[in-house]
């Protein structure tokens, strides 16, 4: 960034370069944005004419016929979002909270135990029980199947998001914590009041990562939540739609329609637009902070 | 006198200092212990205790005997995997797949860096890098409804272009020859914006002294990639390659479930490890192979990572994880 340089004429291979960059970057960009293009054209599109025809890149024949049937009636995927949000708001929150004081923690360098709990975190990413012993675990040990709880706690906290905090912390002069010091305050006095401000593009990138985390979530719902919880996180939900006539027909569920009325594949497409939207909205704000994070944190992290 | 009598107080400290109990170094930590508890407490729950949970995979596991009341079989589970053939063809899947991915996604990456480093027009890389960023942040179900969108048999986009091409419509969903293009692409549409991020930073970082240099002598542009941008790239790419093999025995599980799910006609060349335990455990509710497919995953990944870390250590002990 910001580097200066000497403009000099451009020769023919310079120009031919340039041209290749441009032209490679906008198709790149293009198939990265035209599966996004189907997906909502889809959704926009009429069943009768996709059943003949198929999927096209624009809407074919369009209407909101099939958004209308994701509201038809409102509670199932209404209910989704208000689970997937709680979960998204207060895990980032606590989560990032919980974080940014250990990986402050973890990096004082006066702090004895430091090497020893960053290798205990670290080790979780060496060696893991694996799916299956984790499952019973969590589920007969812990009794947690069927809880919104089992989703919730396991997303918390990850070994790299607390190396990638204790990293940027590292990158807040040692000075400050001793002036706090010097002042008497103590460590978590320290810690609320003069580092957590100052870790603000720390806080964006791992916030970012923690809501797509709770966001995306259908994996662990999927283990633990399976069909014992009426509204499912909004992923799951949709999973379910995709993968299950019986959720598809179950989300207009009072309808009393037969499976021939439903607008399936748009339906499907209109699900994926609505449980996708939000978070792509979230991205923009965070831009600035976030690929300035994940590059200091890529290497090492 | 006095002075002598600071020295005596200091050298005490001095000789005391390292006696001091275990207790007392608590204490004089408390704080950051305490705010390293809910960490702690996090990774002893569900981290830790799982790791007896292991033994499963030496049982006939069920669920009403539980974990050390189920018989105890030895190593028959793992048998039972090696003598199927299933073991090596989801270690070969898996590998495959990952090597593909590290050594094609990082060409991706570098390539893409370079070339937006040759864009100037700051709006343009802007917009750009926004929309590439797009598919990090999708969900894999979101992957796999596009992915239907794109190749079922009666209404996708591929087949629609196809028909109207006056061609026979293809029964994708039942070729499995085709499915590690598209799980490659899959991989490779949603990694590479990301991925390149990181070594277009490298690029930023190269001194601009060097390039105003090259350019003076005459240097054209392919020898400004090839002798300056390339090789500053070099340990970047070394680092994140070795990496990334310490992890070549963990699969993408979101990605490839979403895309293939339980369409068995397509295992035999995109079922991954995590992938065949997530359905011996979900579909066949077979605890216990599925935790012995498990373990060697763990075991056999963790002398991995082991030995990646030691090669970086050799190259360079800064950025060795311990």
């Amino acid at each position: 960034m910001g580097k200066k340089r000497t403009k000099i004429k451009l020769g023919g291979s310079s120009v031919a370069l340039k041209l290749i960059s441009y032209v490679v970057v906008i198709l790149f960009t293009i198939i990265c944005i035209l599966p996004f293009i189907l997906i909502v054209s889809a959704s926009f599109s009429t069943e009768v004419i996709i059943n003949k025809e198929g999927f096209g890149l624009l809407p074919k024949g369009p209407t909101l016929s099939a958004y209308s049937w994701v509201f038809r009636y409102p509670k199932m995927i209404l209910g989704s979002y208000a689970v997937t949000i709680t979960m998204t708001v207060c895990g980032t929150i606590l989560g990032l909270f919980l974080i940014a004081m250990t990986g402050y923690a973890l990096q004082r360098k006066d702090f004895r135990f430091r090497n020893l709990l960053s290798f205990f975190i670290y080790f979780t990413t060496l060696f893991s029980a694996g799916m299956a012993p984790t499952f019973i675990w969590v589920s007969r040990y812990l009794n947690l199947r069927g809880s919104y709880l089992a989703v919730f706690l396991q997303l918390l906290m990850s070994p790299w998001l607390i190396i990638l905090m204790k990293n940027f912390a590292k990158s807040v002069p040692y000075e400050i914590t001793e002036s706090g010091k010097m002042d008497g305050a103590g460590d978590f006095r320290i810690f609320i009041s003069l580092i957590f401000p100052m870790l603000k593009p720390a806080l964006a990138t791992v916030g970012l990562f923690l809501a797509l985390g709770y966001w995306n979530e259908w994996y662990q719902s999927s283990l633990y939540l399976g069909s014992s919880v009426t509204y499912k996180p909004l992923q799951y939900y949709l999973y379910n739609i995709i993968n299950t006539a019986n959720a598809l027909r179950g989300s207009v569920a009072g309808a009393n329609v037969t499976f021939t009325d439903l607008p399936s594949n748009t339906l499907k497409m209109a699900t994926a637009v609505v449980a996708t939207g939000p978070i792509i909205f979230l991205y923009p704000f965070v831009q600035k902070y976030f690929i300035s994070g994940i590059t200091i944190g890529a290497v090492k992290g | 006198m006095k002075n002598s009598n600071t020295k005596q107080q200091y050298k005490t400290e001095i000789v005391k200092a390292p006696k001091k109990s275990l207790w007392k170094i608590l204490k004089d930590n408390k704080t950051l212990l305490l705010m390293c508890l809910p960490a702690i407490i996090f990774f002893i729950v569900f981290n830790y205790c799982p790791l007896p949970g292991v033994y499963i995979a030496f049982t006939n596991y069920n669920f009403r005997d539980g974990i050390f009341g189920s018989p105890f079989v030895g190593f028959k589970n793992f048998e039972f995997l090696i003598k199927s053939g299933q073991l090596w063809n989801l270690t070969k899947n898996t590998v495959l797949y990952n090597l593909v991915f590290i050594i094609l996604g990082n060409v991706l990456q570098v390539a893409l860096a370079i070339m937006m480093n040759e864009i100037r027009s700051k709006w343009f890389k802007k917009v750009s890098q926004t929309i590439m960023f797009l598919p990090y942040f999708i969900s894999a179900v979101l992957i796999g409804a596009i992915t239907f969108n794109i190749f079922n048999y009666d209404t996708g986009v591929l087949n629609t272009i196809i028909r109207e091409a006056g061609g026979n419509p293809i029964k994708i969903y039942s070729m499995a020859g085709l499915w590690p293009f598209i799980i490659i692409f899959c991989q490779m549409w949603q990694q590479t914006g990301y991925g390149s991020v990181v070594y277009f930073a490298s690029i930023c970082g190269i001194d601009s002294g060097i390039v105003e240099a090259a350019e003076v002598d005459g240097a054209t542009n392919w020898q400004r990639i090839r002798y300056i941008i390339l090789p500053s790239l070099k340990p970047t790419f070394v680092i994140l390659l070795l990496f990334a093999l310490g992890g070549i025995m963990r699969g993408n599980f979101g990605l490839f479930w979403n895309l293939v799910g339980n369409n068995s006609q397509l295992f035999a060349t995109t079922d991954i490890i995590e992938t065949a335990v997530y359905r011996m455990m979900m579909s066949q509710n077979n605890f216990a192979t599925s935790s012995a497919v498990g373990l060697y995953q763990s075991i056999f990944g963790f002398v991995l990572v082991m030995i990646s870390n030691w090669l970086v250590k050799r190259i360079d002990p800064n950025y060795a994880l311990f």
